[in-house]
């Protein structure tokens, strides 16, 4: 449980940590909480000679709710997403969602940006900004591009971001007033992650489903944002049948698989009934 | 108030002697960061070793190529079983008759198994050495499961021992078979159970899991090339045990042997056995001539070092119609992994698994226990409990179920009608074993009154009925367990462990001015022995117990014992602590009356000083008698008040308790959540009722871990797939329900003050329970056994077998 050695850069800007990581292509890897990375680097997973800590860089940091959007920087703990009273007025699903996150100590230093670019299936923040439909702020050495969270994930631990780009910033429309939401999620433990969890927005008009948004954690080797789930609801009162309906739908596209957890028909079952759940509580909340 | 005007009660709450709820001494340290665990020692030049392990569970190991590694700044030395070889070094000797590999000779045999020991100048070379060290394997057939172990085809595991008729328990019959030990009456047994009107029979398994203190084990080698003196500081239980195997070992006169246990962060039975990281630590300060520290890290720790359970338990119980219990029979197939290194007393390879008719007066009973080796880590130790008596606890504790479920009975009250009755103790058990004294039927019905469970059983049976209306998904269980123990090995004319009787000891010394110190065979891990054992002696001699230092662990200063397991410091330690009190009374009641002018036996012992009988306003009390043993000159009394007692117990104590559970069951997901925990404990006289508590809370979550997801799970392949805390169930607060504990008292009869030693009870009565709970909730749907741990995705599987998911 001791790592290799390698380097340690501390940048003060954006400029200067995209160098470092231009200058020692795939030797080298930002790190922020370093909470997914350090226990793969302990482990010997990950073989690295060059770290760079991006926590003394301003721009990653900061929640910003103005003009229907939530700007996040790369670089909020999800201790202060939980905290942030602003956020929780604009999109309360961030911090419903991060509080079933790992546990206290790990949210104190965990990062959304983090969570986001590091690409493992069970992290929990990917199947939520797929929900609210999210974009990610890419920066590398050629400039500046957009990500939508929903094209982001290729497979566990593969995304669209290149080797020498970084994350810099994460925009969030904020839902439409009334709009239910919920994130449902099955652990075994506190600090463990999903053994099946939904994260569900809901807009519903005079007692109909106007709109939704449907996406899943760790059921796959990405997270999945079900539109043909979503579409399952639109247009229905959410009533036992639709959700049943939206269920069969979520089911028919992710693809757990086997670990300690648990058997994938399990994951099955319990993923359709968390959804259900999550269903259920986003439209009593949906106004 | 003065000593004149104080009444025997004040006096006797100012010693906090026995029964009062001191706070514990050592939280002044262990809370503020100042205890002194075996990674705080740091010495001038000390080195550092880290394990190359296998990654397969068994293979041939072709070659071993440290070249790369020796290049690894900062790394000095790699170790090899070639290495060792020369020194008779490269296997040792296990607790269990068997031996080990220190380091693999040839082969490995488990997943995790130590193959070379590189050592270096800090941890973090150490750690690259190993990553650099080449070996090369040649992978063997694996064997996971014990059963496939004994089939003729099976691959031979020990091949070192391949072919032999006889292992140090008796004959063998298979290359992978370590030893039957048999036990009660075979032909009674089966005649009645062939008569029986009934008998239930069901196989039950207690899985395969791992004590996992917070402190993983270690130790501080540093050989003294000049006085030639080895010190050793580790994480042991058993100090003096290791010092006496580590002179055998090593061929080091064992007065060159220094070992010392600082303070630990819990063993519960991890920490008895000796491990390949102290031979190669001592091995490699030898010939370094440098102090040389080796901390396994955590994964090492659950992948290596000793195991607990894994007992495949057939069992059979035969009754009359009315439910009056007439015989019971259980066939152990034991999973000791790759070597048996069970740590149990000699003549025990199944510990006292013979405790398996529990809390039941059953006249004839038969128990057979076949040891196996497969390719999983060695280990099979007492998991907090005595010997193998939680195994034989949950064994009965579903045996009395599943029995209720073949007769349609009432789980509690077949318990009750089978008891063993108050007046029937001292009770001969079937299986040999005399239990001391006990008050079932007491515990019993106090404990289902608290809970009143004739309002849960109504309340199970219209949740039941509101379950199949569809108006819940919640089913509700009743978890019941009246568990026996058995602990305090042991008397030495039956118990020991290699060859060295299990009796502990107690010294005490009384300074000058009033105030003790006192030195025990045992060494605490977190139970405070420091607190209780200082209230013994205050009770005993009348001095406050703030005044009493205790001190355990330092093999060059305490007195030999063997250590703290099987929750005997109490029974055993304890008693010799009381003896050696009655010892230095004895003394002061002859020195009391050399200063009254009166006959010793004119005067009497009140709380805190002897008074002469009659005038209780003439006495001296305790302080001034110590005074009076160091400055005055008393005709045929030696000078000083000082006591040693080696106290070898005449019989074991036999704990017991009455636990009761209720837990909700979501039947869609799985999930589980206890909402209530009754615990009625009876340990005898209660020394500390805070630190019991204390002691009960713990227990009792440590068994909510087992019955719940806690499991050492190994794939086809023998990988451990349960090697960190992630999968490894080590419950927070978060999953701790609330506890409510209880007690009746029943005293030893045998032990000088009556204690029994409550340690372990929680741990071996609250496994059963939790998972009873979850048994009972499923019973109306005809389940009657599902193994543990219970955690989500098992219990689901049985809602869904059982077709509660259409
Ligand atoms: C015990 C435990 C339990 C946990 N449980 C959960 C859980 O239930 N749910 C959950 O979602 N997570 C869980 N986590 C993970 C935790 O939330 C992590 O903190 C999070 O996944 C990663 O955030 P970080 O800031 O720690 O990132 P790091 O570990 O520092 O980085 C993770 C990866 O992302 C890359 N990266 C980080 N920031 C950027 C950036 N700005 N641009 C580009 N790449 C970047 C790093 O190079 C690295 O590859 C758990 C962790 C632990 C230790």
């Amino acid at each position: 449980m001791i790592p290799a050695g390698f380097e340690y850069h501390r940048p003060g800007d954006i400029e200067s940590a995209l160098s470092i990581l231009t200058q020692h292509g795939d030797e080298a890897r930002v790190i922020a909480g370093g909470h997914s990375l350090i226990p793969m680097m302990k482990l010997r997973l990950t073989d690295l000679s060059h770290l760079i800590d991006l926590q003394d860089i301003e721009l990653l940091k900061g929640i910003e709710v103005a003009g229907g959007t939530v700007t996040i920087g790369a670089m909020v703990t999800q201790h202060q997403l939980i905290n942030d009273q602003g956020l929780a007025d604009a999109i309360p699903l961030i911090r419903e969602g991060s509080l079933q996150i790992a546990d206290p100590q790990v949210r104190y230093v965990g990062t959304i940006g983090g969570n986001v670019a590091n690409g493992d299936p069970g992290n929990d923040m990917p199947g939520l900004m797929q929900c609210l439909g999210a974009t990610y702020e890419l920066q590398g050495p050629g400039g500046t591009r957009e990500v939508a969270a929903r094209d982001f994930y290729e497979a566990a631990y593969f995304t669209e971001r290149a080797e020498d780009e970084i994350l810099t910033r994460i925009r969030i429309p904020v839902p439409a007033a009334g709009t239910g939401y919920a994130y449902e999620k099955q652990k075994r433990k506190i600090g463990d992650y999903a053994t099946a969890a939904a994260g569900v927005l809901i807009r519903i008009e005079g007692g109909t489903c106007a709109d939704a948004s449907i996406a899943m954690t760790n059921l796959s080797d990405t997270p999945v944002w079900s539109v043909a789930a979503a579409n399952a609801l639109i247009g229905t009162a959410v009533d036992a049948t639709a959700r049943q309906a939206a269920i069969a739908a979520a089911i028919d596209e992710i693809e757990p698989v086997a670990d300690n957890r648990g058997p994938v028909e399990f994951k099955k079952h319990v993923a359709g009934v968390i959804l259900g759940r999550a269903i259920e509580r986003a439209a009593s909340r949906a106004g | 108030m003065n000593d004149q005007t104080m009444t025997p009660e004040q006096r006797a709450a100012n010693l906090k002697g026995m029964g009062s709820s001191r706070k514990r001494v050592e939280d002044v340290r262990f809370t503020q960061g100042k205890g002194n665990y075996v990674d705080d020692i740091n010495l001038d030049g000390m080195l550092f070793g880290d394990f190359v392990r296998s990654p397969y569970a068994h293979a041939r190991v072709t070659g071993i190529d440290a070249e790369e590694a020796l290049k690894v700044p900062g790394v000095l030395a790699v170790i090899t079983a070639k290495d060792l070889e020369p020194l008779g070094l490269h296997w040792m000797p296990t607790l269990a008759g068997d031996k080990q590999m220190v380091l693999a000779d040839g082969k490995v045999l488990f997943q995790g198994q130590e193959v070379a020991f590189v050592v270096a100048t800090d941890r973090y070379a150490a750690a690259d050495g190993v990553e650099a060290v080449e070996v090369d394997y040649e992978e063997l057939p694996v064997v996971v499961d014990p059963f496939k172990a004994l089939e003729p085809d099976a691959p031979v595991l020990r091949e070192d021992i391949r072919d032999r008729a006889e292992g140090a328990h008796g004959p063998v019959r298979h290359n992978n078979h370590i030893f039957t030990w048999e036990q009660g009456d075979k032909a009674a047994t089966e005649a009645v159970l062939a008569e029986a009107d009934i008998v239930a029979e069901e196989m039950v398994y207690y899985h395969r899991t791992h004590p996992c203190p917070l402190e993983t084990c270690g130790c501080v080698a540093s050989m003294d090339k000049v006085t030639g003196k080895l010190t050793l500081w580790g994480t042991f239980q058993a100090p003096h045990a290791v010092r006496t195997v580590a002179s055998l070992i090593s061929g080091i006169a064992e007065h060159n042997i220094r070992v010392i246990s600082p303070d630990i962060g819990g063993g519960f039975g991890n920490k008895v056995g000796v491990y390949p990281g102290y031979v190669c630590s001592i091995v490699a300060s030898i010939v370094t001539g440098k102090p040389v520290k080796w901390v396994e890290d955590r994964m090492e720790n659950l992948m290596a070092t000793a195991f607990a359970r894994d007992y495949w338990m057939q069992g059979k119980i035969a009754a009359t119609k009315d439910g009056k219990i007439t015989g019971l029979w259980c066939h152990t197939t034991a999973d000791h992994g790759g070597f048996d290194a069970c740590a149990d007393p000699t003549k025990f390879p199944a510990g006292f698994m013979n405790i398996c008719t529990g809390s039941y007066d059953i006249p004839v009973a038969y128990l057979a226990v076949d040891g196996v080796y497969t390719n999983k880590a060695p280990g099979g130790v007492a998991y907090r409990c005595s010997f193998r008596v939680t195994e034989a606890a949950y064994f009965i504790e579903r045996m009395i179920e599943v029995l209720a479920i073949k007769l349609g009975m009432d789980a509690a009250e077949l318990r009750r009608i089978n008891f063993i009755k108050a007046d029937q103790f001292p009770y001969q058990s079937a299986l040999g074993w005399e239990y001391d004294s006990g008050d079932y039927h007491t515990a019993w019905d106090k404990a289902l009154k608290a809970v009143d469970y004739d309002g849960l059983r109504a309340e199970q049976v219209q949740r039941l009925e509101d379950f199949r209306a569809g108006k819940t998904r919640k089913l509700m269980g009743i978890g019941l367990t009246h568990f026996t123990e058995i602990v305090g090995a042991g008397p030495v004319k039956n118990c020991d462990i290699l060859g060295l009787g299990m009796f502990d000891s107690c010294e005490i010394r009384i300074h000058p001015t009033g105030s003790a110190i006192a030195r025990l065979g045992t060494i605490s891990q977190g139970q405070g022995h420091a607190t209780t054992f200082a209230q013994i002696i205050a009770s005993e001699i009348g001095l406050p117990a703030d005044d009493i230092t205790l001190e355990e662990g330092d093999t060059d200063t305490a007195p030999y014992g063997l250590g703290t397991y099987g929750s005997r410091s109490t029974p055993v330690a304890g008693a010799a602590t009381a003896m050696a009190a009655r010892k230095i009374r004895a003394k002061a009641q002859m020195i009391a009356a050399y200063l009254l002018e009166v006959h010793d036996d004119d005067v009497e012992f009140d709380v805190d000083r002897f008074a002469v009988k009659g005038a209780p306003e003439r006495f001296k009390t305790m302080k001034e008698i110590a005074f009076a043993a160091y400055n005055q000159a008393i005709p045929g009394i030696e000078p000083g008040l000082e006591a040693v007692s080696y106290y070898d117990p005449p019989n074991m104590t036999y704990p017991f308790g009455a636990y009761i559970c209720v837990v909700d069951i979501d039947v869609d997901t799985g999930e589980t959540e206890i909402r209530s925990f009754y615990a009625l404990d009876d340990c005898g006289t209660r020394i500390n009722p805070m630190i019991i508590e204390g002691q009960v809370h713990g227990g009792l979550t440590e068994a909510l871990a087992i019955a719940m997801g806690q499991e050492i799970a190994y794939d086809e392949m023998g990988n451990v797939k349960t090697g960190t805390l992630m999968d490894f169930f080590l419950p927070t607060s978060w999953e701790t329900p609330h506890y409510t504990t209880d007690h009746t008292t029943t005293p030893s009869p045998h032990h000088p003050i009556g204690a029994k030693g409550v340690g372990e009870s929680p741990n071996v009565g609250g496994v059963p329970c939790f998972s009873n709970a979850v048994h009972d909730a499923f019973r109306p749907f005809g389940l009657t056994q599902s193994h543990m741990p219970h955690d989500h995705w098992r219990v689901w599987k049985t809602a869904n077998r059982l077709g509660l998911h259409n």
